[in-house]
C-alpha cells in the first residue's frame, strides 16, 4: 500500500498573530512553524497502518519553498519513508489541490491522507478538490481508518453523529481527532530523516483562483465585567437585559 | 442567472444553519438583482421547504430519491452540480457545516468555481471584484477573500448571520432528479450513528454553549454542568484536557484541533483560557468565564466573568436561570 500524507507549514498553535503594516501577509517575524497539527493524525496513522501491513510506503508532500524543509524532516523523523516538496508559495487551495493530484496521479499512491484542514487558512478545501481532480471518493473529515486489503472503513464526523463509510483504494481523506494519537520523533528517527529522500519538484497547473486581498483582526474587547461570587445570579440578570443573549 | 443555496435537512426539519444561508442567500441575491433558489438535501417535508420563503428563497428543488437522506458525498456533489447548471447560478450558498465544506470543495472542481469557506460576512462587490470575508487563523483573525471567475461558491459560518422570519411567505417547491445512478452512491455510508446530546442540541448549531475543563475535577462533577445547559436551553461542551483524559467524548471538545462555535453566549466552567482553547471560541458574541483563579488568561476575553468556585457558583447560576422562568 503507498501512502501519500499531505502536510501543511503552519505557525505554531500558541502564535499571536499579526501582520504587515499594509495588512497583505501575515508577519513570519520570530513565529515557530510546525507541522499542522491535523495533518500529523494523517501522518501517523499512516505510519501506524504501514506497519501493521508489515509492507508498503509513505510518502510526505508539501507544497512550500525551502523554508518548510525542517518540518519535512521532522515528518520524516517521525516515520515517512521519503518526501516531496513542490517549490512554490501554497497560493491557494485550488492551487495546493492542483500539486497534490499532480504528485498522486505520477506516484500512483493507493490513499491520500491529510488533515481536515490548517490551522491558518481553515479551508476544509483541498481534500475534496482533490478527490474531484482525481475522480476518487473522498471521505473528510475521518475520525477513523482501518484498512483491509484494499478496502478501508472510516468513520466520518457528521453534525450530531458519524457514518460509516467504506470505501476501495484509491481514495482521499481528511483526518482529525480521535484517529490516533501522533507521534513524537525519537533520536533514531531524526538520525535516519537526514539521509532519508527528499525530491523537489516544480509547480504544475493553473494559476491561484482566489487572491488574499487584506487580513483583519478582530475588534478588540472593552473588558470584562465581573460579577461577585456571592451575587451570581445577577449575571443571569445582566446576560438577559444588558446582553440580551438569554 | 441565480443564486443556488443548498439547504441541508434532518428529519424532515431544515437545519438552523441552512435557515441562516437560505436568508444569506437571499441577501445576495437582492445585492445581484436576482432570486434564490434553494435545493434541498436530507430529508425534508415539503412544508417545510415551502416556509424557506420566510427566508427570502423564491423556489425549492427537492429530488425524493430515499439514498440521498443521508449525506453521500459524490451524490451530494452531482445533485447540486445538475441543479446549479439547469439554474445557471453564477452563486451557490452552502453552510460551512461537514456536509457543506465537504461538497463544496468538490462542486469547486466540477463547476470550475472559486471558494471560500468560513464566510461570516455578506460579500462586497464594489470595485467590479467580488470580496468575501472569512474567519482565518483558527478565529484569531479574518481575510479578505476576492474570488476570480465566473462561477463562486460561498460556505457561511455558522451562527454568523441572522435567519429572518417574513411570517406568511413561501416558496414553490419542485421535485428535482439529478439521474442518480447507483455508481453515484459508491461511497454510501454503510451505518450512521448518531451520539448522545444533552437536551438534544448538537454543539455546532448551539447559540448558547455552557463548557467545563480541569476546574471541574472530574467527570462525575458535570451534572451542574449540564443542569445549567439544561436550563440555558445551551449545548455542552469542554476543552482539550477534559476530553484528552475521558472524562468528555471527543466531540465536545471545542478549541483550535476541535470543534470551532461561535454561539451568542458561551460560558467557560474552570477553564484558564489557552490561546488554543480561545482560538476556537472567540467568534462567540458573549464570553462569560467563572474561574477561582483571578489570574486566569480567559478573563482578558471574557466580556463578564466570576471569580469563585464553580461548584459555589454554577448552581446560583442555574437557580437564577429557573426564577427567570
Amino acid at each position: 500500500m503507498k501512502f501519500l500524507v499531505c502536510i501543511s507549514n503552519v505557525p505554531d498553535t500558541t502564535t499571536k498573530i499579526t501582520f504587515t503594516p499594509d495588512n497583505k501577509e501575515f508577519n513570519k517575524a520570530g513565529v515557530q512553524f510546525v507541522i499542522n497539527p491535523w495533518d500529523e493524525y494523517a501522518l501517523t496513522r499512516a505510519i501506524e497502518l504501514k506497519e501493521a501491513a508489515g509492507s508498503g510506503t509513505v510518502t510526505v508532500l508539501n507544497v512550500g519553498e525551502a523554508d518548510t524543509e525542517p518540518n519535512i524532516r521532522k515528518a520524516l523523523a517521525i516515520g515517512a519513508d521519503d518526501a516531496i516538496r513542490v517549490n512554490a508559495a501554497p497560493q491557494d487551495a485550488f492551487f495546493v489541490a492542483e500539486q497534490i493530484a499532480a504528485v498522486a496521479k505520477e506516484g500512483g499512491y493507493d490513499v491520500i491522507l491529510m488533515g481536515k484542514e490548517s490551522i491558518d487558512y481553515n479551508g476544509f478545501q483541498v481534500h475534496g478538490m482533490v478527490g474531484e481532480m482525481l475522480g476518487i471518493p473522498t471521505v473528510a473529515p475521518a475520525m477513523k481508518l482501518d484498512m483491509n486489503g484494499n478496502t478501508a472503513t472510516l468513520e466520518r464526523e457528521i453534525e450530531g453523529g458519524k457514518e460509516i463509510v467504506t470505501v476501495t483504494t484509491p481514495f482521499v481523506a481528511s483526518c482529525q481527532q480521535p484517529m490516533c494519537e501522533p507521534r513524537i520523533p525519537n533520536m533514531r528517527g531524526i538520525m535516519t530523516a537526514r539521509t532519508k529522500p527528499l525530491k523537489v519538484v516544480p509547480p504544475v497547473g493553473e494559476p491561484a483562483r482566489t487572491q488574499v486581498a487584506e487580513y483583519a483582526l478582530p475588534p478588540k474587547k472593552q473588558g470584562v465585567k465581573l460579577i461577585p461570587a456571592e451575587n451570581a445570579g445577577e449575571l443571569i440578570k445582566l446576560l438577559r437585559n444588558e446582553a440580551k443573549v438569554i | 442567472m441565480s443564486v443556488l443555496v443548498v439547504v441541508e435537512c434532518a428529519d424532515g426539519e431544515v437545519k438552523k444553519s441552512s435557515l441562516e444561508v437560505a436568508t444569506y442567500g437571499a441577501e445576495v441575491a437582492a445585492m445581484l438583482g436576482t432570486t434564490a433558489t434553494a435545493i434541498a438535501v436530507g430529508e425534508a417535508t415539503e412544508a417545510n421547504l415551502a416556509k424557506l420563503g420566510e427566508q427570502g428563497i423564491t423556489k425549492v428543488l427537492y429530488d425524493a430519491e430515499p439514498r440521498l437522506k443521508d449525506f453521500v458525498n459524490n451524490a451530494y456533489t452531482k445533485l447540486i452540480a445538475t441543479a446549479a447548471e439547469q439554474e445557471q447560478a453564477k452563486v451557490i450558498i452552502l453552510a460551512n457545516s461537514n456536509i457543506g465544506a465537504a461538497v463544496g470543495s468538490r462542486l469547486s472542481v466540477r463547476l470550475k468555481a472559486s471558494l471560500a469557506t468560513n464566510a461570516v460576512e455578506l460579500p462586497k462587490t464594489d470595485n467590479g471584484q467580488f470580496v468575501v470575508r472569512r474567519g482565518a487563523f483558527s478565529g484569531k483573525a479574518f481575510s479578505d477573500v476576492v474570488l476570480s471567475g465566473e462561477r463562486k461558491i460561498i460556505a457561511v459560518k455558522k451562527n454568523s448571520t441572522e435567519a429572518k422570519h417574513e411570517a406568511g411567505k413561501t416558496a414553490e417547491v419542485q421535485s428535482f432528479t439529478a439521474q442518480l445512478t447507483d455508481a453515484d452512491f459508491a461511497d454510501a455510508p454503510t451505518q450512521v450513528v448518531m451520539q448522545d446530546q444533552a437536551g438534544g442540541i448538537l454543539l455546532p448549531e448551539a447559540d448558547r454553549v455552557v463548557s467545563g475543563g480541569r476546574g471541574m475535577k472530574g467527570p462525575e462533577n458535570w451534572g451542574l454542568i449540564e443542569d445549567l445547559a439544561k436550563a440555558l436551553h445551551a449545548a455542552t461542551a469542554c476543552s482539550k484536557p477534559v476530553s484528552d483524559v475521558d472524562w468528555r467524548p471527543h466531540h465536545e471538545h471545542v478549541g483550535q484541533t476541535g470543534i470551532t462555535v461561535s454561539p451568542n453566549l458561551y460560558i467557560a466552567c474552570g477553564i484558564s483560557g489557552a490561546i488554543q482553547h480561545l482560538a476556537g471560541v472567540n467568534s462567540s458574541k458573549v464570553i462569560v468565564v467563572i474561574n477561582k483563579d483571578p489570574e486566569a488568561p480567559f478573563f482578558k476575553a471574557a466580556d463578564y466573568g466570576i471569580v469563585g468556585d464553580v461548584f459555589d457558583v454554577l448552581p446560583k447560576l442555574t437557580a437564577a436561570v429557573k426564577e427567570l422562568g
